[in-house]
């Protein structure tokens, strides 16, 4: 069975960083599992958690009085939660696991910690996450544009 | 003096501006907006067309739209349209009941062009509505699938109940000849699918870029964003093919209403390499 560090390796978000770097983190790192239904975390609950989706379907999701809305889903060799990193630390959306989920949980305090007292290594995470965000935020203002409602 | 009608001539030229009719032999809802017609040809006759063609299909005191083929290009003898009601004469196409007649011009316009993929991987990406022109170029590569390396298709929706011919993606599926990925823009907590851009589907398709044709439709934008995504991957412009959509109304590039700088998009197009719109797709009002 691979170890953490291995998992970590072979992921496509720690693509390129070095094997110290990994040793480093991995101290921070857990390996967990979600049964379908069952919630990684809630809206306004403290983040201090991030995942490295290895297996299944997280769906990102936000409640209201008409109902649930899924404003995105994640699935392996993608990540989950960048509110670990900014204050005030707050999940701003629920994560719901949609199937079986296979992940490597962080935490977050841990791995701010790591990123401080190592600034190359907080580099190194810091870019990685904007990537995400960057994609999520591109991803929202072209969907903003409801292309397929007017299509 | 008695007149007798002169038979038909077989020989003679089809004027593209004149209508044959056709008979709605039947109709079913898509989704809650989009509905497929099947049309026969008003006293028997065949409808050859190619898989990317477009006709001007017309309702009767109301009014000519252009519509992809959604229909089998080896099946000449029904034409199968996929419509969405967006206005006046789409709605009353879209609505047409089983014995309606409606005037059809055409096949128009230059096609996906499936045969150049022979050889290649393909990567189809389509949004919305823009399933519809690209099922014709799907059924002719399920026909002839051993001259094609990996088949994606990679499908954005609204939403779940908008995507369209659900029930044949999940047969294609299921016959594993194809790789179907799905994602919808917005859904809620019963659907257990991707959420999400289509262009984020790409990561998880199988092609080798140096060897692979891509056919794209959907919105504008979207068909940008997926070509740049594919540029990205390694795919040659020139292997990429559009279709584009304008103001269609003679469908044989005299009227101009189609116009795309020097291209007549009902002639020239509506499907067009990348190599030729990139430099005309980011420009405002053209």
């Amino acid at each position: 069975m691979a170890s953490i560090a291995e998992r970590l390796t072979h992921h496509p978000f720690f693509a390129g960083l070095p094997a110290e770097s990994i040793d480093l983190i991995v101290g921070c790192a857990s390996n967990v599992r979600f049964r379908p239904g069952e919630q990684l975390f809630r809206e306004g609950d403290p983040a201090e958690t991030f995942y490295v989706v290895r297996g299944g379907r997280v769906a990102l999701e936000m409640r209201a009085p008409t109902g649930t809305a899924v404003l995105d889903t994640v699935e392996a060799d993608e990540v989950v939660g960048w509110s670990w990193l900014v204050p005030p630390y707050r999940w701003t959306f629920d994560g719901r696991a949609v199937d079986d989920v296979h992940a490597v949980r962080f935490d977050g305090a841990c791995l701010r910690g790591k990123c401080e007292a190592d600034p190359v290594l907080g580099y190194a995470l810091l870019t990685r996450v904007v990537g995400v965000m960057s994609e999520r935020l591109h991803s929202a203002r072209v969907r903003l544009l409801d292309l397929y409602g007017r299509a | 003096m008695t007149t007798q009608a002169s038979p038909p001539r077989p020989d003679r030229p089809v004027d593209p501006m004149v209508p044959r009719t056709f008979v709605v032999t039947r109709r079913r809802q898509d989704t809650p907006d989009t509905a497929t017609i099947w049309l026969e040809p008003d006293g028997g006759g065949e409808f050859a067309f190619t898989a990317g063609q477009f006709t001007m299909l017309q309702a009767f005191g109301i009014g000519e739209v252009p519509i992809s083929i959604s229909g089998d290009p080896r099946i000449t003898s029904v034409l199968q349209h996929t419509v969405r009601d967006a206005g006046a004469v789409s709605r009353a196409l879209a609505m047409s009941r089983t014995g309606t007649r409606l005037g059809v011009r055409g096949p128009f316009g230059a096609g996906w062009d499936v045969d150049r993929a022979r050889g290649h991987d393909v990567v189809i990406v389509a949004g919305g509505i823009g399933m519809a022109p690209l099922r014709p170029a799907v059924l002719q590569i399920a026909a002839d699938r051993d001259s094609f390396g990996e088949v994606n298709l990679l499908y954005g929706a609204r939403t779940p109940a908008e995507m369209l011919f659900a029930g044949e993606l999940l047969s294609w599926a299921a016959e594993r000849w194809i790789n179907i990925q799905v994602t919808v823009d917005r859904a809620d907590d019963t659907w257990h699918g991707r959420v999400g851009l289509v262009t984020a589907l790409l990561e998880r398709a199988t092609f080798d870029p140096s060897r692979t044709s891509g056919l794209i439709c959907g919105p504008e934008v979207m068909m940008r964003h997926a070509a740049v995504a594919l540029r990205d991957r390694g795919v040659a412009a020139s292997d990429l093919r559009l279709s584009m959509e304008r103001n269609m109304k003679c469908g044989i590039g005299l009227c101009g209403h189609c116009q795309l700088r020097e291209l007549f998009i009902c002639h020239d197009g509506p499907v067009l390499g990348y190599d030729v719109l990139a430099p005309l797709m980011t420009q405002v009002e053209l």
